[in-house]
């Protein structure tokens, strides 16, 4: 209890800047006369939230289910691919030429056609969210597994250690807390990966819901689900942030302290 | 016995006695040969000290002995295991750097070797138990490695390096890092852990005091390439327990003569 008036102290000017972007947008809109259609205030996407609120969920909830599916696919396909890198030079030079590439390509080009080649079913929305997320996992977490000290794997060697103990014991351990800076980082992007998708072949979810509300002009709409697509996004960053919290739990402070230069 | 290469100052009663026998090595980093033709033995309950000018290859030594590195010539025998990898995980080493885990508990990392060899968590727990008393850190066992001082880290990689039990034990400046008062208390503690255990231990360091304090033999190395120059025996009339030792007349004319040893070399180095 003791805790809880300082944190609320902390968050306080975070509070202060939103309050008053929403207030300054909702007297600019008044005070300028801004077409409903072109920019409505907040209080009327408010209000449109509050009306069609379960009409929203039920298109979260497909949204989230892909996004859930896709990241889930994304993190074993990058714990595998990543491993293999570590493991072996043959692997590494076959697989990161493919890996790039596949980067390299704009996503959006590839909607269209993944429809066409596995239909408009929960698939093609997966893979378009694994083609967004897989990647940031797989270089934080080669990364991770490279940042590992030769002493210490010497160290394991000379206690007996095999190839697969000492990636066991030592490397997994190791790169955890880079793995999770890039789970974060994918799973804001695999929100917008779950858009991408439904944009080009869905009737349903959070990206199909703003496309076809903008082609009607009913901008409050497509503001509720940008409200809705934020809320996911922050749920899934604040989940994985809690794993990562447990995960480290027993990590020195030195892995998971900010140097701030600021304060 | 096979032809050996030359071997000086032993002899083949020696060699075959002894718990680990380093004859004739030679190694080389990059074409740069690091040793030549390095040869010593320790027997059972020996304690043996490595002493040298930095880079003249004598944690090198402790790398080949234990299996991390392969000798380019020679033949390295401990605990009678010649091949290189059967001595990996049966030669007890603790490096220079502590090397603790850190997002492991003192007891998880005190017990990683046992835990390598598949001894079971509760088996395991009770060794590390019954050491942690002698080896200080009894109260420390739910600590985590960064919550400890750099003395008792030390004496965390000791107890992890010794519990597998092998008869060969291995120091790499094991206090080089500490201050002049925690080194002088562990060299004493690590006399009296050591007094009974009847392992062959080699200890590399760049104190010429921790050297004739700890040790039954010290060798003298020089560099470019690494080669034992010479051998003195310590004999000291004086307990090494004893807090006045390093201050008498005998230990200060063995340190003299060490030091001259080395002093020579670096000269014609």
């Amino acid at each position: 209890m003791n805790s809880l008036r300082p944190r609320l102290i902390e968050w306080l000017p975070a509070a202060i800047i939103i309050i008053f972007l929403i207030v300054a947008w909702e007297v600019l809109v008044e005070v300028l006369d801004v077409q409903r259609w072109l920019l409505p205030p907040p209080s009327v996407i408010f209000v449109e939230i509050f009306d069609s609120l379960g009409f929203l969920l039920r298109h979260t909830w497909v949204s989230t289910t892909e996004i859930a599916l896709g990241f889930s696919i994304s993190i074993v396909l990058a714990v595998l691919l990543a491993s293999g890198i570590i493991w072996s030079r043959t692997v590494e030079r076959t697989l990161y030429p493919v890996i790039i590439t596949s980067q390299t390509i704009p996503i959006i080009t590839l909607a269209p056609l993944l429809i066409i080649w596995v239909g408009t079913d929960i698939m093609s929305k997966v893979i378009v969210i694994v083609l967004f997320t897989f990647f940031p996992i797989v270089i934080s977490l080669v990364s991770g597994l490279r940042s590992v000290d030769q002493e210490m794997v010497d160290m394991l060697r000379t206690l007996g250690a095999s190839p697969w103990q000492t990636f066991r014991k030592l490397m997994i351990p190791s790169s955890l807390p880079s793995f999770f800076a890039g789970l974060k980082v994918a799973a804001v992007v695999s929100v917008i990966g779950a858009v991408i998708g439904e944009w080009f072949g869905s009737s349903e979810g959070l990206g199909w819901l703003m496309k076809i509300a903008g082609g009607q002009f009913q901008t409050a709409r497509v503001f509720a689900a940008i409200v809705m697509l934020s809320i996911l996004a922050m749920t899934l960053f604040a989940a994985v942030v809690v794993v990562e919290k447990w995960s480290l739990r027993k990590y020195p402070p030195t892995a998971t302290r900010v140097i701030r230069l600021g304060d | 016995m096979n032809s050996a290469p030359q071997i000086n100052h032993l002899n083949l009663e020696t060699i075959n006695n002894a718990l680990l026998s380093f004859l004739g090595v030679g190694f080389d980093y990059e074409d740069a040969s690091i040793l030549e033709d390095v040869s010593l033995t320790v027997d059972r309950g020996e304690f043996v000290a490595l002493v040298g000018p930095s880079g003249c290859g004598k944690s090198t030594i402790l790398n080949l002995i234990s299996g991390v590195l392969e000798a380019r010539s020679g033949s390295i025998t401990a605990s009678g295991l010649s091949n290189r990898a059967d001595r990996l995980g049966n030669v007890s080493y603790m490096q220079q750097k502590d090397l603790l885990l850190p997002w492991r508990s003192v007891a998880e990392n005190s017990r990683l070797g046992l835990e390598l060899r598949g001894v079971s968590n509760s088996e395991s727990s009770t060794a590390v138990e019954k050491l942690a008393e002698s080896f200080g850190i009894a109260d420390e066992l739910d600590s985590m490695p960064w919550q400890l001082s750099g003395g008792m880290r030390q004496r965390v990689a000791l107890l992890r390096a010794v519990l597998p039990d092998n008869p060969v034990l291995l120091l790499d400046e094991p206090f080089g890092a500490l201050d002049a008062i925690t080194r002088s208390s562990l060299q004493q503690w690590l006399l009296n852990v050591l007094d009974t255990s009847n392992k062959a231990v080699v200890l590399v360091t760049h104190d010429v005091d921790e050297a004739i304090l700890l040790a039954d033999r010290v060798l003298v190395m020089s560099s470019n390439p690494g080669q034992i120059s010479a051998e003195v025996k310590i004999d000291l009339d004086a307990s090494p327990h004893d807090a006045s030792v390093s201050t008498s007349s005998e230990f200060i004319e063995l340190k003299k003569h060490i030091l001259d040893l080395l002093g020579d070399h670096e000269v014609t180095q």
